[in-house]
């Protein structure tokens, strides 16, 4: 289980970050929203994977006796899909108002801002 | 009861932010309540300042939860005299907007925006858990994207989209980093990570670990190689805009890099060296970058970059001296930063432009208005007794001692290519004989506006002129501070037991 999620949070870094050297900004969404995604699941594998263990202190008992599922990485992870929600919907926005001013989705024509000196 | 007065900058921002989206309509009122809410404010960040500097380190735990299972709130020296300064440059910005913003930008929710911003700082500056840190870094980001594109221009626009890419990808960088800080550790309270990184004994991935902080935050501060997005950027909104984001947003990663440095991770030499290498690359292709530009804003923009090489050095000596320049130097620029970019808006608005080859004769024209902007112009060069001076004489002097004569060499070369950039500025904005600029149409030139605007203009440029005057003459206070804080950095132990409660 742990190799395959740190093979698929490897494939989604690599493909966000390639996504978003992309000249197109529909793909540099795409690479945003893979990139948000992988860093998730980096949490949630880094905070151990223990499966069927709740985090709970058996009554007759006053400390943890085996490995538990941490609790914490999974509220990590609620509070940044939540953040990386709000920014993904921002760059949508962001991306139809600029495909609309500057009438190209081509992030290279989108320099008149640095060729000015 | 006293222990609540950590929150209270940080409450208030948060209330003011919520009554001015209920003002959304009525824009004199939000004028009127940003500006009397950030007098209060002030006041606030004063008090804690006071109590902070009377009674040491103080922390508050959210929702009473034992300190390394909840999230701390601590206000040691460095972070209550930042959001001091957070407030003054808050205050400033806040009275200029009020004057200089297009009623249709306000409209659209500049105050609120502007508010949560500032909360957003204090937070940054406050919290004492390394997530929390993160989510008031998005806060920050998520206000300075609507800020940044409010207006909707094409320049506006472009450069919205470049700024969003590096920060969004900032911050995934930096919460990768927590991500592997908390598989190493389990814990996300500063304090308790203090002791438990150093204990770790897998040191390669603490130190990949550090570099993948010193990538996140250098994204956001804006050092040498990770800063194109902010030449790219920062002139394109309104000057009041571009104020409050030279002047803080930079230095709140700065923040970050000096805190996470000090208190989490030890600094050895391979990271010494990276950083004094940054420092010295950052100080050379800002100044280098400035020296081109003809458009006053984008001077600017590229002078906020060569300065954050100082504050780079000084976190890279990482002795008492040098963290004490660095820490004053981070006081100095907040204040001289915000001052220029609201300086750039008011030439803007006499002359009509941004240009330096058709701006001119401004001396000429307004005599006493070219000796106030002369004050943080100058300052920011450093011309004794100047504020920018000082901090300078302490990074130079740790530098002699660490025998480091390649930092003397950037920290002299980047004062002196200021000198030539400034002198270059003043001569072509206030001495040269100007062309006649054809009248815009619909344009609000500075003397066609009303009194009270005009007043809106130029009180804050006052006010935080004689602050950074009060920083160039009053040295020794500021330098005192510098020293405390750059102690208590060092000694973390203070830190810890202040987030502990012992």
């Amino acid at each position: 289980m742990e190799v395959l999620l740190a093979t698929m949070i490897g494939t989604l870094y690599a493909a966000g970050i390639y996504l978003m050297l992309k000249r197109s900004l529909v793909k540099l969404i795409i690479g945003v929203i893979l990139l948000g995604n992988g860093a998730n699941l980096l949490i949630f594998l880094l905070g151990r994977i223990a499966k069927g263990s709740p985090p709970v202190i058996p009554d007759n008992s006053k400390i943890f006796l085996e490995a538990y599922t941490d609790p914490l990485p999974q509220a990590l992870i609620l509070t940044a899909i939540v953040i990386s929600f709000g920014l993904q919907a921002f760059a949508i926005v962001l991306v139809k108002r600029v495909f609309q001013v500057v009438k190209t989705d081509d992030i290279d024509e989108m320099n008149t801002t640095d060729a000015q000196v | 009861m006293m222990q609540q007065i950590v929150m209270y900058p940080l409450l208030f921002q948060l209330f003011l932010s919520i009554a001015l989206i209920f003002l959304w309509k009525k824009i004199s009122w939000q004028k009127a309540v940003s500006i009397i809410g950030s007098f209060i404010n002030l006041g606030l960040s004063i008090w804690l300042f006071a109590h902070v500097w009377e009674n040491g380190t103080k922390s508050i735990q959210a929702g009473n939860w034992e300190a390394p299972f909840g999230i701390s709130f601590v206000a040691d020296a460095f972070a209550a005299s930042l959001v001091l300064l957070t407030a003054i440059a808050g205050l400033a910005v806040s009275m200029f907007s009020a004057g200089s913003l297009r009623s249709a930008r306000l409209k659209f929710g500049f105050y609120p925006v502007f508010h949560f911003l500032l909360l957003g700082l204090c937070g940054a500056f406050l919290t004492g858990d390394v997530f929390n840190l993160y989510v008031w870094f998005e806060i920050i980001i998520i206000c300075s994207f609507v800020l940044l594109t409010l207006g909707g221009e094409r320049s506006q626009l472009e450069g919205a989209i470049k700024y969003f890419t590096l920060n969004f990808l900032a911050s995934v960088i930096f919460l990768t980093a927590i991500a592997v800080l908390y598989g190493l550790t389990g814990s996300l309270s500063m304090a308790d990570l203090a002791t438990k990184v150093a204990e770790i004994e897998n040191r390669t991935l603490v130190q990949v670990n550090a570099l993948l902080f010193l990538v996140g935050f250098g994204i956001k501060s804006a050092i040498f190689p990770l800063y194109f997005w902010l030449p790219a950027s920062y002139h394109t909104p309104p000057p009041a805009v571009s104020a409050i984001f030279g002047g803080l947003l930079t230095k709140v990663g700065i923040y970050a890099l000096i805190r996470m440095f000090t208190l989490v991770f030890e600094i050895d030499p391979f990271i010494q060296n990276v950083l004094l290498g940054i420092a010295f690359l950052t100080l050379f292709s800002g100044a280098i970058g400035a020296l081109v530009q003809n458009n006053v804003m984008k001077i600017f923009s590229y002078l906020v970059i060569c300065h954050i090489g100082y504050m780079i050095a000084g976190l890279g000596m990482m002795t008492e001296v040098a963290l004490a320049g660095a820490v004053f130097y981070l006081f100095h620029d907040i204040l001289v930063k915000t001052n220029l970019f609201m300086v750039s808006g008011v030439i803007n608005r006499i002359k009509g432009t941004g240009d330096l080859k058709k701006l001119g004769d401004l001396y000429a024209d307004r005599p006493l208005m070219s000796f106030l902007f002369a004050i943080p112009l100058f300052s920011l060069v450093g011309i004794p007794p100047l504020s920018g001076f000082w901090p300078k004489i302490s990074l130079i002097s740790a530098a002699w001692d660490l025998n480091n004569y390649w930092i003397i060499a950037a920290i002299l070369l980047g004062s002196f290519l200021t000198l030539i950039i400034i002198v270059k500025l003043w001569s072509e904005v206030f001495w040269k004989t100007g062309q006649k600029l054809p009248e815009q149409q619909n344009f609000p030139y500075f003397n066609k506006l009303r009194n009270y605007k005009k007043t809106q203009l130029i009180v804050p440029i006052v006010f935080l002129s004689l602050i950074t005057l009060y920083i160039g003459f009053g040295a020794e206070s500021i330098q005192n501070l510098s020293v405390r804080i750059s102690e208590e950095l060092l000694n973390k132990q203070i830190y810890i037991d202040a987030v502990f409660n012992k």
